[in-house]
């Protein structure tokens, strides 16, 4: 491990700040800026959200109780990859659940925890992606596969963990 | 006012003067890219450059046809466009090499040909002679994946915002209004509501600011119509949304769409750029001194925000939580201002319904459900796919004409159609005409228009618990019934499946479904049980055999399963016994094996690794 | 407006319209039960318990939220209707603890009575409980969770009401929770500790923190010589939750039931009230004459003090210095009354009776230690003293009256003012006007500032010198006289504040108060104990006078600074 996590973190709150300029004097635009400060940190701090509260003068109550309404915001720490198993009607009826279990087993993750402890993957079973006819569909970051079997999840993960001994910083 | 005629001919023009040039067409819808249509893509597009071929290349939206996915489309001059499915990116490129050669197609992956305009090949079939395409109507979908959705050019050429212009030259407000009643056009995204009622409302309350909403929440797992009209045909959206501003006098409209769908909202983004940089929206459209400008608000993930109210509040940065009505949106909507809410494919139809007339597409559908209605054919059907068809056609015929009937020769057990808040259909009921009225009698509902085919192997009371887990993930917790009544629901249904059900069980289910049903808040809550009680009234027996006999008749449920080793056919290879993971099987070599029930977890390893197929679950 | 007739119950019934089907209801004799209704909040229609039958509607009807049209037949005791209304009350007690025998709210508990009258005898659905910690954090407030039903009122009250937003809605679901701020400890969230909350709760969510074991082993002490004083909102709640009118119950019976609950010697908040008066007015006039700070606000509200340092730091300088009565009491007893009494200060246990949960945090303020020793060392509620009454078996409506003991316990009608909103501000322009004028004030009602009226204003005359004045109650209110500060357009000079609603007669700390009806009923009672006052101006008051003879010396003295004002400072917390 490197040891500019302080120096990351503060290029991060420097981003948020830039970013709330945008959106001082907007009204209602909480989900956007929390849809960004996710892509600045990859889920949303604690510290986030008193930020985005003091500079955009909403009750920091309100910005936690939307952070905490929508599947989509994450105030715990995720992976680098994200794993999207869709379990939608389609993807249900044709097996998601066998697919989410294979690659619970293949990460050593469980229902309880979605991340794995090298912050590589992060696993989250969806509502519909909306992919119904290539059921059963899953998403890594933004590649969707379609009509994956359980099979094909070692190597599709594959791909992933190979990139990892290329950037051990993640500044 | 400036008139796009004009340049509409001036774009016809480029147009054919563009099909004198070899085509390559690749879908890439998010079917098309799951299914790996960047890799044909690359690959295609590698060859072209190496090659120094003459070819252009060009993406497109979904053609409906997920089932053949990845699609792709050679257009040489003078021939009809012929269409592949299923294509490897080796086979692209040997596909595309085999016309510049020879200037004719490849047999193997052929799935149709698109000769509207030119002379037919002979030996393949037309497009539309695909049992597919046979019995579908392309209104909404009509230029899904004919145009370049990233083309602005594309759209006018195909008269795009003609109907815009006609609005905006020729006709009232009201007028307008009256257009969109009598074409009987009714809301797509479930409730099935009169869309010139609706803008009538809000055309009719107070106020100078008012907005229009587009709810592209598209929430309904197995529902994806409303993602293909924005990723293939973007502007169509935008065109009636301008057009239901001008009606009721607003000029403000939101799209909000599902977090879900990336490729959509970059795709409308870019549409909104293109329009406005072409003054079809914003400042004084036309110079007709309308104007109307468009804004995305991204949904968050929650499935609720496809309620009204819910919606509302999210685009305005709150926690997506219905409230009661009234007021309705049109008195009292966004930001407290009159508000027209309506889903993608209603106002998708606007433009169609304002250029060819009412009375057009009042000529299709039903007595009292006007047009067509797109449909998402998904699970163990033959066919996976989107399908536009008139509305009262029968069910029947959408799975088994349109949608080829089931997966594997197996047999038909029932269609999931409206989503969590829709219900499950019999064989018995299948020559029911899909209207909004007929759906709802039998439990069902159009909902966005979804359809879950399941065969034998599904077992009815895991659907109903997976939709009840669904809702009840999805519930936003504001109503007491919903919040606790769906988690019951789910904690019922889930000691059913694991055979601990108990005949009491069904009685307070019941009991639940109505109450629930009743009483609660938003539709959400109130459309909850639909999935319970249809699988109840259709299926009930499947619910007594996991209750009395402790059995799954479909053998999904896991903890009624029975797994057992037939003597006779036990070769006594030891395999299975070997991939056990907890050592529940036991027997000497070449003899039969035996699995011990209590120590067996149901995980079927043997199963699949049996090679005699001496191993059976029931 | 025109008048509606529908049927109800098959009995017709005519209401104005737009009446809801509740109202109708309650018209017509029939109670339907609520749980997330508030008659001052917001319809939310969140619990459903209220639905009823509506002729041509599929799905029943919450009475909260629908209203009546003419020719409305509703249906309000039919199966179906009961069948919804004991499912659902099965489902939220399974979701709730069971421990009603010993909850904080049993006997005061909605959920509790409903369930009662619903015939609920057993419930269909396993237990099940979320197992949240408690949160103990505040001096002021408890925080059960687990007892939470979502109705939403406590929130709508701490967000609409009184601007603070302490309390939000977070997560969804089955999971849903009201959480201070973003997921803390309420002391850590911008609670200003007012307690309204606790009686926006229906069940034992939210409920004061209580210290009557802590008491009763102080008054089990020979060692220590416990000194308490009343506040004056107090005596009429006690009547009330002893079932009396307001008025039958005297101040001389409450101390002769404090004496029995082992109270050494009993004081009255109301003289610190009139001494309160004679500073404050007194900073008043300065300021006025000599161009400082204005407005000047009140600064007896300890819930309003914190909110002030929350949420407007920079205006600190616009609040009076002057301690509030219970702290200016706290300071004087170990002082001056304890030199009058010839007790050593160290021997004291300094106990106030407040209507008010934030007085509690007020007593533990680190400044509030002038005498040098803690000033008040516990703050018991109204609901706690009427707990102690109640364990005791004391009724103070049967006992003869005693007279408080001497020193600190004279006081004036101006200072029983002090328990309604708008009650600062008449006791000081009582003293206010005597003193500019030098002539005696004739008619002491007024009657501008009283009444349940968000915002109250009054312009005086002293000899040339216009003041104008304002009084508000909850901080909603509160704020929005703020940002004009802050704009720099306030028109007042003197502007009184209370967070409660009605003042302190609807404290935090009162038993649990359903309604400001019944609030508007104990201001009333505020007025009636004011005239009947022989003294109704606080600087007539005989103790003050002498406090100042033989130990202030002066308003705004070298002594008074010392033990009296107090500084104010920024209270860092998440908005």
């Amino acid at each position: 491990m490197c040891d500019c996590s302080e120096h990351v973190q503060d290029m991060r709150y420097v981003a948020l700040d830039k970013m709330l300029d945008k959106y001082r004097d907007s009204n209602g635009k909480i989900i956007p800026v929390l849809q960004e400060t996710q892509d600045i940190f990859g889920y949303i701090p604690e510290d986030a959200i008193k930020t985005i509260a003091e500079t955009l003068r909403i009750p920091s109550s309100e910005v936690y109780g939307v952070a905490t309404f929508y599947g989509q915001f994450h105030l715990q720490v995720r992976g680098k990859n994200i794993v999207r198993v869709c379990t939608g009607t389609a993807c249900h009826v044709q097996g998601s659940g066998k697919i989410l279990e294979k690659i619970n087993k293949s990460l050593g993750l469980s229902a309880g925890k979605m991340t794995t402890d090298d912050l590589l993957f992060t696993v989250e079973p969806v509502a519909c992606l909306g992919a119904c006819g290539m059921a059963p569909v899953i998403m890594i970051n933004e590649d969707a596969y379609g009509r994956v079997s359980p099979d094909d999840v070692p190597e599709i993960l594959a791909r992933y963990q190979e990139k990892d001994g290329e950037v051990k910083c993640i500044a | 006012m400036h008139s796009l005629n004009e340049m509409r001919h001036q774009f016809r023009s480029a147009y054919e003067e563009s099909q004198h040039h070899i085509k390559v067409v690749i879908g890439l819808g998010t079917c098309g890219i799951a299914a790996g249509g960047e890799k044909i893509w690359e690959a295609v597009s590698r060859y072209i450059e190496t090659h120094g071929a003459e070819v252009e290349m060009m993406s497109t939206g979904c053609i409906g046809m997920c089932y053949a996915e990845p699609l792709m489309e050679v257009h040489m001059p003078g021939q009809p466009r012929f269409i592949y499915g299923n294509v490897k990116p080796e086979a692209a490129v040997a596909i595309l090499q085999k016309h510049l050669a020879e200037g004719k197609p490849s047999p193997e992956y052929i799935i149709a040909q698109d000769s509207r305009g030119y002379e037919a090949a002979a030996n393949i079939v037309k497009l539309e002679e695909t049992p597919f395409y046979q019995g579908q109507v392309k209104n909404v979908l009509g230029r899904c994946g004919i145009i370049d959705p990233d083309q602005i050019v594309q759209y006018i050429t195909f008269s795009g915002y003609e109907a815009l212009e006609k609005v905006l030259s020729s006709l009232t407000p009201f007028e307008v209004i009256q257009e969109i009643s009598k074409s009987g056009l009714r809301g797509r995204g479930g409730g099935g509501f009169p869309a010139g009622r609706k803008w009538e409302a809000s055309y009719h309350s107070p106020g100078s600011k008012k907005y229009v909403v587009c709810n592209a929440d598209e929430g309904d797992p197995g529902a994806f119509m409303d993602r293909s009209v924005l990723e293939g045909d973007p502007h169509s959206l935008l065109e009636g949304m301008a057009i239901c501003g001008y009606a009721i006098g607003a000029d403000e409209g939101y799209i909000y769409v599902r977090a879900e769908y990336p490729l959509a909202i970059k795709r409308l983004k870019k549409a909104i750029r293109d329009a406005e940089s072409m003054g079809l929206l914003g400042n004084n459209i036309l110079g007709s001194g309308f104007s109307f400008k468009i804004q995305i608000a991204a949904g968050a993930g929650a499935f609720v925000c496809g309620e009204e109210t819910a919606l509302m509040h999210s685009i305005e940065g709150k926690r997506g939580m219905p409230r009661v009505r009234p007021p309705y949106p049109a008195q009292s909507g966004l930001w407290g201002k009159p508000t027209n809410i309506n889903n993608v494919e209603t106002y998708a139809n606007v433009p169609g319904i304002i250029r060819q007339g009412a009375a057009w597409f009042a000529s299709m559908g039903t007595e009292n459900s006007k047009g067509s209605k797109v449909f998402a054919l998904t699970g163990k059907i033959n066919r996976t796919g989107l399908a536009e068809v008139p509305i009262g056609i029968s069910l029947r015929d959408i799975v088994f004409k349109v949608g080829g009937g089931i997966q594997n020769g197996k047999r038909y057990k029932a269609v999931q159609i409206g989503g969590p808040s829709g219900g499950c259909i019999p064989e018995s009921l299948l020559d029911t005409p899909v209207d909004y009225d007929s759906l709802l009698q039998l439990g069902a509902m159009m909902g966005s228009g979804g359809l879950v085919v399941m065969d034998e192997d599904t077992c009815m009371v895991d659907v109903a618990r997976y939709f009840l887990h669904f809702t009840q993930e999805e519930s936003c917790g504001k109503c007491a019934p919903c919040r606790e009544g769906t988690m019951r629901m789910l904690q019922i249904l889930e000691k059913i499946c694991d055979g601990k059900g108990t005949p009491t069980d069904l009685d307070t289910l019941e009991s639940l479904c109505r109450v629930v049903q009743s009483t609660s808040l938003c539709g959400l809550g109130q459309s909850a049980p639909n999935p319970v009680l249809a699988t109840l009234r259709y299926f009930r027996s499947e619910y007594e055999a996991h209750i009395y006999d402790k059995k799954c008749p479909a053998g999904v449920c896991v903890e009624l399963l029975d797994i057992k080793i037939d003597a006779d056919k036990c070769k006594g290879c030891t395999l299975c016994a070997d991939v056990c993971p907890v050592g529940a099987i036991s027997g000497e070599r070449k003899k039969p094996h035996v699995i011990d029930a209590d120590k067996c977890i149901k995980c079927q390893a043997c199963m699949v690794k049996c090679k005699f197929g001496a191993i059976a679950k029931g | 407006m025109s008048e509606t007739t529908v049927m109800i119950n098959g009995i017709p019934i005519s209401v104005p319209e737009g009446t809801s089907i509740l109202h109708t209801a309650q018209k017509a004799g029939i109670k339907i039960p609520t749980l997330c209704f508030h008659p001052d909040q917001e319809v939310k229609a969140n619990c459903r318990i209220c639905v009823v039958e509506v002729e041509g509607q599929k799905n029943l009807m919450p009475a909260c939220a629908t209203k009546v049209n003419e020719g409305m037949t509703i249906k309000t005791a039919t199966p179906r209707v009961l069948e919804a209304r004991r499912t659902i009350l099965e489902l939220i007690l399974a979701h709730h603890p069971q421990d009603c025998l010993h909850c904080v709210r049993s006997g005061s508990c909605e959920l509790q009575e409903i369930a009662s009258e619903y015939d609920v005898r057993y419930n269909r659905f396993p237990q099940v409980e979320a197992d949240l910690l408690l949160d103990y954090s505040s001096p002021s407030i408890v925080r059960d969770p687990n007892k939470c039903i979502l109705c939403g009122r406590c929130i709508e009250f701490c967000t609409s009401k009184q601007t603070v937003n302490a309390l939000g809605l977070a997560h969804r679901g089955f999971d849903a929770q009201v959480v201070p701020s973003i997921g803390q400890e309420l002391f850590e969230s911008p609670c200003v500790m007012c307690g309204q909350c606790i009686h926006a709760c229906p069940v034992g969510a939210i409920s004061g923190r209580e210290q009557i074991d802590e008491f009763m082993t102080v008054a089990a002490d020979p060692e220590k010589i416990v000194v308490t004083q009343i506040a004056p909102a107090v005596r009429l709640a006690i009547a009330e939750a002893f079932g009396a009118d307001r008025d039958q119950l005297q101040m001389g019976q409450l101390v002769s039931a404090l004496k029995m609950l082992g109270f050494d010697h009993i004081l009255n908040t109301n003289f610190a009230a009139d001494l309160t008066i004679m500073e404050e007015s007194q900073e008043l006039l300065e300021r006025i004459r000599n161009g400082g700070v204005l407005p000047m606000f009140t600064s007896c509200c300890p819930a309003w003090v914190r909110f002030a340092e929350v949420f407007y730091p920079d205006y600190l300088n616009h609040l009076s210095t002057c301690k509030s009565p219970q702290q200016m009491f706290g300071a004087l007893v170990k002082t001056y009354w304890a030199e009058k009494m010839s007790i050593h200060p160290d021997k004291i246990f300094s106990v106030s009776i407040m209507p008010c949960t934030a007085k509690k945090y007020e007593a533990v303020r680190p400044e509030m230690t002038d005498s040098d020793y803690s000033d008040v060392d516990m703050v018991l509620t109204t609901r706690e003293i009427v707990r102690l009454l109640q364990m005791t078996g004391i009724n103070p409506l049967k006992l003869k009256e005693t007279a408080f003991d001497p020193w600190m316990g004279e006081y004036t009608g101006s200072a029983v003012l002090f328990g309604a909103s708008g009650g600062v501000m008449e006791a000081a322009l009582r003293t206010v006007y005597e003193k500019v004028t030098g002539r005696v004030l004739e008619e002491l009602d007024f009657t501008d500032v009283r009444g349940m009226d968000s915002l109250k204003e009054a312009t005086i005359d002293l000899d040339g010198t216009i003041v104008k004045v304002a009084a508000a109650h909850t901080l909603g209110n509160a704020r929005a006289l703020m940002d004009e500060v802050a704009a720099g357009t306030s028109p007042y000079h003197f502007i009184e504040i209370m967070a409660c609603p009605g003042g302190c007669i609807g404290g935090g700390g009162q038993p649990i108060t359903r309604s400001n009806v019944q609030r508007e009923q104990r201001m009333e009672a505020i007025y009636v104990e004011d005239r009947s006052k022989t003294l109704r101006k606080s600087h007539d008051n005989h103790e003050i006078q002498m406090l100042y003879t033989d130990f202030l010396q002066e308003t705004l003295g070298h002594r008074s600074h010392e033990l009296l004002h107090t500084q104010y400072s920024l209270k860092r917390k998440n908005p």
